[in-house]
């Protein structure tokens, strides 16, 4: 789990942050994470010290200038099998999303962390509805919450003729899908977190200071 | 699938953030309020077609004493009913695991944004205010976090104290020695834990020294509204009124703020907001009372008077029997003068 949601933050930031080609992003991504499992790096972390996004990216600025200071030239990974990892699809995100300038590392980190986090759940959520065979329910909360083409989004009436469905269905499927995704969102992030203290402040984090 | 553009991250966001009402009789509006524990929403009660106010704790605050903290606020506020305190209709918990309770959805300005008039206009605002709080205050209920922007004024004049989240149950009335035990207190609060508004604060609710908190450290949020409201400006308007800013140690006295103010109200306000508790009014009752007597132009507890000061108070006061007397003596003297001829 904690590569499912880290790794494409991590990536992107050694990318936009460090400059690192693509190439030696891949490398220090897998690096990154096979030494954090495999040595336990993570363990040192301590809640109170603040969020486990800023330990996170700490070890990672003190394992890439590690990694640049030795000028590898070997793969990194010191022989762990490399973690299977969609690297074409971070760079087409980092090519379809603009990088906001003036970010310091912890804000570019945490933006892209949060983007992490829903594209995961957005998953989830598709892939939940699938298999009970209501696909429709993502297709309208897809069209309706996820899509931004410039200009209004479709009415219901719209979307109703669209996917050929009454318009009651599309406000109770809509409502349906929004409720689900609620559910995943909030029990993934509680698996990320070690307890109340932790959840409390990564939601907070997460909604954009939606909390004290 | 493509990326999440920033717009859909911050749908997402919202997404997660907003109550799920399914099953409630409630039909979500737009958001109203956000504070320290929860959102506050307008929304409809669909089984008697009428606004309602939702105060919904925050998604993020999920832990069991969150939930029993907003449960005992709306237990605290269901206890006072009073017309200057906005009533509770209903208490219970979302589908999402989420407190929330219904109340009163008031239809009105905050203090702050209300256009003031003259200062008896002011007086007669902070005493529907003071009556409200003294309410709470003979209820055994101490708000500790008094200030403009819990405070609504309605249409009609109406004055609505609000957001009673770090209110305190007292176990009994206070003392006479100015310190209470707040044995059944409606927040877990613990010595040292500072919560309030700066600048509202009581000195010793800043200080966090919660065994001193009780009806005085009300007062002193009271004695800062009022010297805010005495200071702002009448004639400005809710966009640019400026508040006076309400830094306790360095405020200046009500009458370097505003020139008119008359001596005894400028002690009224100094009683208020004084730094040692005991130094205030004893509770909300005993400074409205004062405000009172102000009004009524009899002598305030926070002044001593001149004999000059006294001299025109009693005229201002008995200016309509005094001008009555004067003309039955002007009448008669001249009734004696020309029939005396």
């Amino acid at each position: 789990m904690l590569v499912e949601q880290y790794w494409k933050p991590v990536y992107k930031y050694l990318r936009v942050r460090h400059r690192a080609s693509d190439e030696d992003a891949q490398d220090l991504t897998q690096g990154f994470f096979a030494r954090a499992l495999d040595r336990d790096v993570l363990a040192g972390f301590e809640p109170a010290k603040g969020s486990f996004r800023t330990f996170l990216r700490v070890c990672l600025d003190r394992h890439a200038a590690n990694e640049r200071k030795a000028a590898r030239r070997q793969k990194r990974g010191g022989g762990a099998p490399p973690l299977a990892l969609d690297w074409r699809d971070a760079e087409g995100e980092l090519r379809e999303l603009a990088v906001t300038d003036g970010m310091t590392p912890d804000e570019y980190f945490h933006q892209e962390w949060v983007r992490s986090f829903f594209g995961v759940v957005v998953e989830a959520l598709r892939a939940e509805l699938a298999a009970e065979g209501k696909a429709v329910y993502f297709t309208l909360f897809e069209r309706y919450d996820l899509e931004c083409p410039p200009g209004p989004r479709p009415t219901y009436a719209e979307l109703a003729a669209e996917l050929g469905v009454k318009a009651t269905d599309v406000t109770n499927h809509l409502a349906s899908a929004r409720r689900r995704f609620r559910r995943l969102a909030l029990a993934r992030l509680r698996e990320l977190c070690a307890g109340d203290e932790e959840f409390e402040r990564e939601a907070g984090d997460l909604l954009g200071g939606t909390a004290a | 699938m493509r990326p999440l553009a920033d717009a859909a991250v911050g749908r997402l966001r919202h997404l997660v953030d907003e109550p799920d009402l399914d099953g409630t009789p409630y039909r979500l509006g737009r958001e109203i309020a956000r504070g320290g524990m929860g959102v506050v929403y307008e929304a409809v009660d669909e089984r008697l077609d009428r606004k309602v106010a939702l105060k919904v704790l925050h998604v993020a605050l999920a832990g069991p004493e969150h939930a029993a903290r907003m449960v005992r606020e709306a237990r605290v506020v269901a206890r006072l009913e009073h017309p200057g305190i906005v009533p509770i209709h209903d208490v219970g918990t979302l589908a999402d695991g989420r407190v929330f309770y219904a109340m009163k959805l008031v239809e009105g300005r905050r203090l702050d944004q209300v256009p003031l008039g003259s200062i008896p206009e002011v007086l007669r605002l902070f005493e529907k205010l003071c009556e409200a709080v003294a309410f709470a205050h003979d209820r055994g209920v101490v708000h500790r976090d008094l200030k403009p922007a819990n405070v609504m004024v309605g249409a009609f004049g109406e004055v609505l104290v609000m957001d009673w989240g770090l209110a305190k149950l007292l176990a009994a009335p206070e003392s006479e020695g100015g310190t209470e035990t707040g044995t059944g207190t409606a927040t877990d609060t613990r010595v040292g834990t500072v919560m309030g508004t700066p600048g509202y604060m009581a000195p010793e609710q800043a200080r966090g020294e919660i065994d001193r908190i009780g009806p005085r450290s009300d007062v002193y949020g009271l004695g800062m509204i009022l010297r805010g409201l005495l200071a702002a400006s009448p004639a400005d308007d809710s966009a640019t009124r400026t508040w006076p800013p309400p830094a306790a140690d360095a405020a200046p006295a009500a009458r370097e703020l505003r020139p008119e103010v008359p001596k005894a109200l400028a002690a009224i306000v100094a009683k208020a907001t004084a730094e040692d508790p005991v130094a205030r009014y004893r509770d909300a009752s005993d400074l409205v009372a004062d405000v009172r007597r102000l009004l009524d132009e009899r002598p305030v507890a926070a002044y001593r008077e001149s004999w000059l000061e006294r001299l025109g108070r009693v005229l201002r006061r008995y200016r309509t029997p005094i001008l009555l007397i004067l003309t039955y003596l002007v009448v008669r003297a001249l009734m004696l003068i020309f029939l005396g001829r």
